[in-house]
């Protein structure tokens, strides 16, 4: 018996009048690599100190990433994804939200959840495994980092159907992977708000690999962007190495989403600098060539060549951000190492609001 | 009072919450406008809206993730899963996401939801339709579950587990669906979570079972009656928490139990009740405790559903084993 190979090519199809085909799609793009604005048509109305803001939680969360990482490998951080390189897509998308908007993350997301509220040294102690980490402060409209890739797809779904029924004009938005684009959470989550018109967004940051295995074995589909159409909403393509590409796209969804329009899947296409997490070695899946290709692409240099021209951005700017982000991230780890312990009699009372007599029984043996 | 059945006492509680509290919205498949294929929800999306009773597309774990959804924006839903089979779909929904919501945000968010599921054998259902699944909720931190056993308690529970602050797994009886009818007061009554009842009094034996096994129990029992043995019943009710001291204060009387559930024989609720009853009772009894339980398989092709599930004849055996220990 002759082995099968699953890369064989697929046969010549004949297309014929009846079959659903769909066209390519092209990123939606405002900043050249160069920082030259090639879309101005579909460049976000932002003032220049707005831009600037943009400018610095990109280099911040980016310095905070090279630090998480040193932190980690000294043990003083636990569980973390990088985000390096996906600058553009985290901090662009949240960036366009209001502050009453609503955030599913993935458990890469730490920083969308950071610039929406969540103090630093909370990110911090949820890495280090302790459950104040969890404990979103009131007004800020979060949910912790999901660990089951596509539940957070659901959990936008519900969320946005409350706002509806509530009448209120606010969006969710949730955030998956590349491969968390083959869940059928993921799935069942887009159909659920194109059949109730919810007000949501679906942002896909498609960093092209899921840990090792890379998008063409995630899916045979042109793009992700594409399976709205199986849910009968609206899907987008963006460059997500493009900060105000980004923003502009997650702007008019929100828009949409708000005056009533429906959900939007947006595709970010990014790339993560580093390896999945402190346990993956990159360098097995993926090469040099790719690696330095993507390089190229940082959206922290487009943006900030943009910023430079203008007379918004310059080096010194640049030097100062990563100071006090250092600064910051040193005073918040700190602040989440003298964070008081937990015990397991605290989180026994934490699993219901009236603990059962037997649970309380079982917390006298941790007394 | 009315005279309800099952069925209509558990509409009766979802109506008497509806029209009590905005926020409880009731979804699932098939449950709006034609008001469920049991119906239980019949006639309530006419009187509440489309806003509050709606049907879904068919996707349970959807169905969960929207009751978690909706549950952190200040609803309390109560989301149906069409039959007990499909909890599967849903199993990161209620199990993961729902269960740990409260423990994993510290108590900033919580998941007040009832999942209602109907279950339960002896009604010549398709595959996966009357598995009894209780066994994987209650080794489920997070998860409260109930199963009633008559048109009162299934009102009252139901009524205090919408308002239960921490989320509900509501297992509905298909065979005890429409099996009687009782004098079920009108109006808002709770029984509480937690709390089982002796529903036959007795000092020779104690029979703890729940769902359709408290029927077949008592049928038991009456055998039993006419061979002097005094059986106790005691009706669970809430399988999680486990009211261990109602079963501890009759098997001081009695020195001697038995457990009875229609689920296969291991690592199922009677497991769990055996091992609570070792620790907290093992001086008081006369015998060990013996389960009387389905076979450990798959549940039964329909044919021979009536003879896999346990019968009063079983039960019976069961009894005379500890009897005659």
């Amino acid at each position: 018996m002759s082995k099968g190979s699953l890369d064989a090519p697929a046969k010549p199809i004949q297309a014929h009048a009846h079959e659903v085909r769909s066209e390519d799609v092209v990123p939606l793009q405002v900043l050249s690599p160069e920082g030259e604005i090639v879309n101005p048509e579909r460049l976000p109305d932002l003032t220049d100190d707005q831009l600037k803001e943009i400018m610095y939680r990109m280099v911040f969360t980016r310095t905070w990433d090279d630090r998480a990482v040193n932190l980690g490998r000294q043990g003083r951080l636990g569980f973390y994804a990088p985000v390096s390189g996906q600058e553009a897509t985290m901090v662009g998308s949240e960036y366009a939200l209001e502050k009453t908007d609503f955030i599913c993350p993935g458990y890469r997301d730490m920083p969308q959840l950071v610039w929406h509220g969540l103090p630093l040294y909370q990110a911090f102690l949820y890495s280090r495994g302790h459950q104040h980490g969890g404990q979103i402060p009131e007004g800020v409209n979060v949910l912790m980092p999901q660990i089951i890739i596509g539940a957070q797809i659901l959990h936008a779904t519900g969320i946005a159907m409350g706002f509806k029924l509530k009448n209120e004009k606010r969006v969710v938005i949730a955030y998956t992977g590349d491969g968390g684009s083959s869940e059928g959470d993921f799935y069942e989550g887009l159909n659920f708000a194109g059949v109730y018109k919810l007000p949501a967004i679906y942002f896909v940051q498609n960093n092209r690999y899921a840990i090792t295995t890379p998008y063409s074995k995630q899916t045979a589909a042109q793009s992700i962007a594409h399976k709205a159409l199986a849910a009968g909403i609206r899907g987008v393509q963006v460059d997500g190495m493009d900060v105000l590409a980004v923003i502009s796209a997650v702007k008019e969804a929100a828009e949409i989403a708000r005056n009533g329009g429906g959900a939007t899947l947006i595709e970010g296409l990014t790339y993560r600098f580093r390896p999945h997490s402190m346990s993956d070695d990159a360098t097995k899946y993926r090469t040099k060539e790719e690696e330095a290709e993507w390089a190229l692409k940082d959206p922290i240099v487009r943006f900030g060549k943009y910023l430079e021209a203008k007379g918004l951005w310059s080096e010194e700017d640049t030097a100062r951000v990563k100071e006090e982000a250092k600064a910051a991230v040193a005073e918040h780890i700190k602040k989440a190492e003298q964070t008081e312990k937990m015990t397991v009699a605290g989180l026994i009372d934490s699993m219901f609001e009236q603990t059962p007599p037997d649970l309380e029984r079982q917390k006298a043996d941790f007394q | 009072m009315a005279q309800m059945t099952m069925i209509e006492a558990i509409k009766d509680a979802m109506r008497v919450e509806l029209k009590r509290d905005p926020n409880v919205v009731i979804f699932g498949e098939d449950v709006g406008h034609v008001g469920g294929v049991f119906r239980a929800t019949e006639g309530l999306q006419a009187e509440f809206g489309e806003h509050r009773v709606f049907d879904t597309p068919l996707a349970e774990s959807a169905i969960g993730g929207l009751a978690v959804g909706l549950g952190i924006q200040g609803f309390r839903p109560i989301a149906e899963i069409q039959f007990v089979g499909f909890i599967f779909e849903a199993l990161d929904q209620m199990f993961v996401q729902a269960a740990r919501m409260r423990y994993r945000s510290g108590g900033r968010y919580n998941a007040p939801i009832v999942f209602r599921t109907p279950f339960g054998g002896g009604v010549k259902a398709a595959e996966l339709h009357t598995d009894s699944l209780e066994g994987l909720a209650i080794q489920t931190p997070g998860i409260k579950v109930v199963v009633p056993s008559n048109p009162y308690d299934a009102k009252g529970l139901l009524i205090s587990a919408i308002r239960d602050n921490d989320p509900v797994f509501f297992m509905e009886h298909l065979n005890l669906y429409r099996a009687f009818r009782e004098e079920v007061p009108e109006g808002e009554y709770t029984v509480p979570i937690g709390k089982a009842k002796v529903v036959r009094e007795g000092k020779d034996v104690t029979i703890i079972a729940y769902g359709l096994m408290v029927h077949t129990a008592l049928k038991a029992a009456a055998e039993l009656e006419k061979n002097g043995v005094q059986a106790e019943v005691i009706d669970l009710r809430t399988l999680s928490p486990l009211d261990i001291d109602t079963i501890v204060e009759s098997i001081k009387k009695t020195n001697r139990a038995i457990v009875v559930q229609e689920a296969q024989k291991s690592a199922g609720a009677a497991a769990e009740i055996i091992a609570q009853i070792n620790e907290n009772a093992i001086l008081h009894l006369e015998a060990p405790v013996l389960r009387c339980a389905g076979p450990d398989t798959v549940y039964p092709f329909v044919q021979i559903e009536d003879v896999w599930l346990p019968t009063p004849a079983r039960i019976v055996k069961t009894v005379n084993q500890v009897l005659e220990f």
